[in-house]
């Protein structure tokens, strides 16, 4: 079974960590119009491609549409928030250096087992998400902590272990009383 | 950070003239009672220690409060030389992790439960033998629950068998019980436990220009939605009807005339480093349980050596707390946790008598009637791991991280206290000179330690809880009882109320007993806390505090 990560996860997501809904305290549920995705990115297409790379290693096997997922996500995250982005782009700009002294070439140009051998080699599953720590502590923070909370914290990755409204999405007061499925 | 001044923060900062009234700390009580005093026609002045935050910024902050990188304290911005303090007694009191500065205080962070003390409460001395009574009883303050209850906005039911008397049903009907609340009334009724509604600070549907919950679950420390009240609530209606808030202006002393029965002005520093005083006629000082008690040690003066309203020398003793205990467990079966961040079960049955047993199960305790304090049941709706932190935490990633997520979240059950402490003159607030804040005060210390009676009762509390686990065959995980017990984050006790002026700080009304025109509010005046979360009864003696003040203006 794949589990397709929709617009409207990008937008739970955002609803958890955006700033394309500061300020709209109480989103809609059900409504997946508020959220603007026609902003410019501060982030270049390199750090959307670098992103989503990362992500392709980090979620699971069976989630899919990821690009445009990362992409609506990161974009809508990033738009107030500069001091994010230049957090995110530092650390992709870390990560590449990384990556072109071991591999010789870009962490989005490599393959999916190379990047997870990348990320292993350099301690970043061992790291602590520290956004004013060493390099690999703030590439945890701002790539792979931010990837991560994007997908859990939104209804298809909650779905993924076991609950459609995790915490940080704001899914209604319905699921809190429903029992298991059976 | 309040050393690090917003840019481009030009606010006028300077005291107002004609003030009746000054209002001293920004959370529920100070703005209960400057929104009454307001509204029916006083001036009144806010000085407010910490920033007014910006609302705009709270999914950013529920974001740093759900990833680990960031602690409790900073959140709320907590922390650094303003809030320096030190600890003394047995256990370390982790006070930045307990309370905000801000506009609206800690209600920015609480957990938003609001019972009412049982009649009980009031009379602790006469009952069991131990601490003292209060010089008013429930029935003196149920109708200021009432409006209590109306003016925060509680969702709650009339199915509490052992609730005091009330008038009114609750302002919103109560949130619906959770399917874990399901499992757990299976064993409590099975053991004779009694089971009940939680009331809430928390809309159940639109109420008061604020939208019904959403279920962002990370009620604690950050509602982005609003639905969960606080204090800028009050603040703002305050605003509204006329008050002024000057924020980011830690009170530095208060000043006396020269008969010493009333205060002047309260000397304030501003973020640029003027110092300024506002006068008033009369002053409310509802900075919480810690900064209440420092500011009037640090307002000694030759007519009061030991700090201002301290003739009786009780300013910052008999600081108290609720302790937590829990026992936590895992089951076989599904518990569907973390989906919300609130409570919406829990059991009053081992309040007004802790030792008693069921027959069906819970064994009497073996203690005398003053040998058990207080004894609030809580069900919690967010046991175990959330899996949104257990996969920032894990280390692993991919399917790997999945699978480890899944394992970890589904199957808690975690059953919680609140219990009440004894009070203990050796408990206390003072100034620690030995280090001082970004002003150069002597910072507060905090001697916190546990009695006898406390420990048993969170012995009591955590067999309960073994007893309802053990019912539904869980495997116990954790449990936090008398030897790591820690506090539930509410200052209590350290200006406590009473009739004899030599033992008490505040009198019913809740003036100090030294001065005329000073007024202390804020959990700080209680003499005993029973084991409610404080908040509904702060509201509740700020509103009955109110109509006094008004008296005196």
């Amino acid at each position: 079974m794949t589990h397709e990560l929709t617009r409207r996860d990008a937008i739970a997501a955002l609803s958890a960590v955006g700033a394309s809904l500061a300020g709209c305290v109480a989103p809609s549920t059900d409504s997946d119009d508020q959220a603007d995705d026609e902003a410019d990115s501060t982030l270049s297409d390199h750090d959307h491609e670098t992103l989503t790379a990362a992500a392709e290693v980090l979620y699971p096997d069976d989630v899919t549409e990821i690009e445009p997922f990362v992409e609506r996500y990161t974009t809508g995250q990033t738009v107030d928030r500069p001091e994010h982005a230049r957090g995110i782009a530092d650390a992709v700009t870390y990560l590449d250096e990384y990556c072109r002294a071991w591999y010789d070439a870009d962490f989005a140009a490599l393959s999916a087992a190379d990047r997870d051998e990348a990320l292993r080699r350099m301690d970043a599953d061992d790291a602590d998400p520290n956004p004013d720590g060493s390099d690999v502590e703030r590439l945890r923070y701002y790539v792979i902590n931010d990837l991560l909370l994007a997908l859990y914290a939104s209804p298809t990755g909650g779905e993924l272990v076991g609950i459609e409204n995790p915490p940080g999405h704001p899914g209604g007061l319905a699921s809190y009383q429903r029992g298991p499925e059976p | 950070m309040s050393d690090n001044p917003t840019p481009g923060d030009r606010a006028d900062r300077t005291p107002s003239e004609g003030e009746d009234v000054c209002v001293i700390g920004a959370g529920p009580a100070g703005a209960l009672i400057a929104h009454r005093l307001s509204a029916t026609g006083h001036d009144v002045v806010i000085l407010e220690a910490g920033p007014r935050f910006d609302p705009a910024r709270r999914i950013e902050q529920m974001e740093d409060a759900l990833r680990p990188a960031h602690s409790r304290p900073d959140i709320w911005d907590m922390g650094g030389p303003r809030d320096a303090f030190t600890s003394s007694g047995d256990r370390h009191y982790p006070l930045n992790f307990t309370r905000v500065k801000g506009v609206g205080g800690s209600t920015l962070h609480w957990q938003g439960m609001v019972m009412r003390l049982h009649e009980r409460d009031f009379a602790v001395e006469s009952r069991d033998g131990v601490a003292v009574d209060w010089p008013i009883g429930y029935e003196e303050l149920r109708p200021y629950y009432a409006e209590a209850e109306r003016a925060l906005g509680v969702a709650g039911a009339s199915d509490n068998p052992f609730e005091p008397p009330r008038e009114h049903s609750h302002p919103m009907p109560a949130f619906e019980p959770s399917h874990s609340d399901s499992i757990v009334a299976e064993a409590c009724e099975a053991l004779g436990i009694t089971t009940h509604s939680v009331p809430n600070a928390r809309n159940s549907e639109p109420y008061d220009d604020r939208s019904a919950c959403v279920g962002y679950g990370t009620c604690q420390p950050v509602c982005p939605s609003g639905a969960k009240y606080d204090a800028t609530s009050h603040v703002e209606k305050a605003e509204a009807a006329g008050a002024r808030v000057i924020d980011r202006v830690p009170v530095q002393r208060l000043e006396h005339d020269a008969t010493a029965e009333r205060v002047t002005a309260a000397v304030y520093a501003t973020p640029d480093g003027e110092t300024y005083r506002q006068e008033a006629r009369e002053f409310v000082l509802a900075a919480g349980g810690v900064e209440t008690p420092r500011l009037l040690l640090l307002s000694e003066s030759p007519q009061y050596p030991d700090g201002l309203a301290n003739s009786s020398g009780l300013v910052g003793r008999y600081f108290h707390e609720h302790l937590f205990a829990g026992t936590s467990g895992v089951i076989d079966r599904e518990t569907r946790q973390h989906h919300v961040g609130f409570n919406t079960t829990e059991s009053h049955q081992f309040y007004d008598d802790p030792a008693a047993g069921t027959d069906q199960g819970i064994p009497a305790a073996d203690a005398d009637a003053d040998g058990l304090g207080a004894i609030k049941l809580e069900f919690r709706n967010y046991a175990g791991p959330s899996p949104v932190q257990a996969a920032l935490t894990d280390g692993e990633w991919g399917d790997e991280l999945r699978e480890r997520v899944a394992d970890r979240y589904g199957n808690h059950l975690t059953v919680g206290a609140l219990i009440e402490q004894t009070p203990r003159r050796e408990n206390r607030v003072a100034l620690d000179p030995s280090t001082t804040d970004d002003h150069g005060n002597p910072v507060p210390k905090i001697h916190w330690e546990l009695d006898d009676r406390t420990r048993r009762t969170l012995r009591r509390a955590n067999a309960i809880q073994e007893a309802i686990l053990a019912e539904l065959d869980a495997e116990i995980t954790w449990q936090i009882g008398p030897e790591n017990a820690g506090p539930a984050f509410h200052h209590m006790g350290t200006t406590r109320m009473g009739t004899d002026p030599e033992a008490s700080v505040v009198d019913e009304r809740l003036r100090t007993h030294d001065l005329t025109n000073l007024w202390l509010a804020g959990s700080s005046v209680f003499p005993t806390g029973g084991a409610m979360n404080p908040t509904l009864t702060i509201a509740a003696l700020s509103l009955r505090a109110a109509d006094h003040i008004a008296e005196a203006l």
